[in-house]
């Protein structure tokens, strides 16, 4: 009686176990079909001419031409976004690190950068439109930096802030207590400490504006040119890839897909290379 | 000032979507215009039923298939996975949150939309007489396609913050189950989840938020007709598609822009109402869970 009981229970224990096993193996299955399927499909469309020339007039259509202008123009928005995004967030994840933990104002900004992060891109998009027109700017590189500074905000403050939490109180301490005076204890004691953290939170906000479309959708606009000023339109690589999704033409589908692979291979080429730095910087860490 | 940021950017937000949504709430009551079917921009008239029933479809239907295999991930990393896997296991979580919304829309184009006409076809076959199984007409853009993209976008999210609900129990918790006798899975069952059940309640709610408001992969594969779906097989259309769609050529027609940006609005609060609700809720049970 006893015996059949505990076999029961150990049947079900397994039986949750397979399941589990099962779910992490369908997670992983389909990481891998994504990537697969993007190489796949995007590996024999890819050629050098999409990624060293703009698009020509007719490249829409199935013509000569490459992507150059929406990965540049990718990389300015996302940068820009990032930098413009920093000024505020670096003070602001300082202000919530500081010694008043509990009143109700920091949990009061604490809880606007949670609703903040949540908040959809395209909600971002027509809030950074609304803007753009009061400002009498028109859908520009400008625009777009400054929605996208928008959505990274949160992400930025909530990543340093989780950092500089990482900062015993103790290695400062020691650090004034030899004699350093504070602002040489932050440079050289502190910013050393963050720097690894500081990397990854960079990497993360860059990577998550630089796949987004939905915000630069109605700011940013787009152009077969490459912008060389901050008021002119600038073309983006999510949004390239969509519009040649749209088009009606399988050659151009095509680069729609090696656009994708580009596109993926971009943001995990710089989540890689912001970890093995950040690794290496990590070394120089007290923990 | 700066500290205030984050709070005036919230505020911001809410009252320039309001103030751009008030010439089209100013012209009918709320009530009518969530709970009519019509949309025919040429003749003025704007109502969000069709668009909301589509968001709440698909949200609904990703969640359905997202969070049980999510659960058991949860459990699986956090209670029984040895150190090596749960380390092998983030890097292809991250991968996953990692991917652009865009590439996710491609890759639902190309694999799920002619996987769902596929067993569309099927289901109808044999499964027909169940109404939100049907299909008529069927194209693969439908619910189900943007669900499973959805599904496994919002799948990584809800892991993650469930793993964390889960670590922060203390061990003694554990411990002091095991001792008594219990099971593993016992101790799971009995212990840790009704311990962190609203945290974990917590972290599918962002997920849905989440899915609430994607708009590029599930505007791809959702087909964007504007009626009151019926099946899941359906096309459907999910708000932030309604306003991707058409911010480009509002202009020209009164009240068009307000009415997208009452979408805006509308998409605004419930996302608002989502997470603060899941944020007070992990605020508590982390602060606590974890003594």
């Amino acid at each position: 009686m006893r015996q059949s009981h505990l076999k029961i229970r150990h049947l079900e224990e397994y039986i949750v176990k397979v399941l589990m096993v099962l779910s992490l193996a369908v997670v992983v299955a389909c990481a891998a079909f994504i990537l697969f399927t993007i190489l796949y499909k995007g590996l024999p469309a890819l050629n050098w001419a999409m990624i060293t020339q703009t698009s020509s007039g007719g490249y829409y259509l199935g013509q000569q031409g490459g992507i150059l202008n929406a990965i540049l123009g990718s990389i300015y928005l996302a940068g820009g976004g990032t930098l413009l995004a920093l000024i505020p967030g670096i003070p602001l994840a300082l202000f919530l690190h500081t010694d008043h933990h509990d009143s109700a104002w920091v949990k009061l900004v604490q809880l606007s950068l949670d609703t903040l992060t949540g908040i959809p891109s395209i909600v971002y998009g027509a809030f950074g439109f609304t803007i753009m027109v009061a400002l009498r700017l028109r859908a520009s590189l400008l625009a777009g930096i400054i929605t996208l500074a928008f959505l990274e905000l949160p992400i930025l403050t909530r990543a340093i802030n989780e950092v500089i939490r990482m900062v015993p109180e103790e290695l400062e301490h020691a650090s004034l207590g030899l004699g350093a005076t504070v602002l040489e204890t932050k440079i050289q004691v502190v910013v050393r400490q963050i720097l690894p953290g500081l990397i990854t939170a960079v990497q993360l906000a860059f990577g998550r504006a630089i796949g987004d479309a939905a915000s630069v959708l109605f700011t940013a606009g787009y152009t077969d040119r490459i912008p060389v000023s901050l008021f002119q339109p600038v073309a983006s690589l999510p949004l390239a890839v969509f519009y040649q999704m749209n088009t009606p033409f399988p050659a151009v589908q095509q680069r729609a897909y090696a656009s994708a692979l580009l596109l993926t291979l971009i943001v995990l080429v710089i989540s890689l290379g912001s970890r093995l730095l950040s690794a290496r910087l990590s070394r120089f860490i007290i923990k | 000032m700066l500290t205030g940021l984050p709070v005036i950017l919230v505020l911001a937000l809410f009252l320039t979507l309001l103030v751009r949504s008030w010439p089209l709430l100013s012209t009918k009551p709320l009530s009518q215009l969530l709970s009519n079917q019509a949309w025919l921009p040429a003749e003025g008239q704007f109502n969000f039923l069709p668009f909301i029933s589509g968001t709440l479809w698909v949200t609904i239907t990703a969640l359905i298939i997202a969070v049980p295999p999510c659960l058991l991930v949860i459990i699986y990393l956090s209670e029984y996975a040895h150190r090596s896997i749960r380390e092998m296991m983030k890097p292809v979580l991250d991968l996953l949150a990692a991917i652009p919304s865009v590439v996710y829309g491609v890759w639902g184009v190309l694999v799920v939309v002619p996987f769902v006409l596929q067993l569309s076809l099927l289901t109808h076959k044999y499964l027909g007489f169940i109404p939100i199984l049907s299909s008529n007409n069927p194209t693969g853009y439908s619910i189900l396609a943007g669900s499973i993209v959805l599904a496994i976008m919002i799948g990584p999210f809800i892991i993650a913050m469930g793993f964390e609900v889960l670590r922060a129990v203390p061990d003694g918790y554990r411990q002091a189950s095991l001792s008594v006798g219990a099971t593993r899975w016992e101790t799971i069952k009995f212990v840790l989840l009704p311990k962190t059940v609203s945290g974990i309640i917590a972290a599918i709610v962002m997920g849905a938020a989440r899915a609430l408001g994607e708009t590029m992969a599930v505007l791809m594969v959702v087909g964007n007709v504007a009626h009151l779906p019926a099946s899941i097989f359906d096309p459907a259309y999910p708000l932030p598609a309604l306003i991707a769609n058409n911010f480009g050529e509002m202009l020209s027609i009164p009240l068009y822009d307000s009415a997208l940006m009452t979408a805006a609005f509308i998409l605004f609060i419930l996302v608002l109402i989502f997470n603060i609700f899941a944020s007070l809720m992990l605020r508590r049970i982390i602060q606590r869970v974890a003594v």
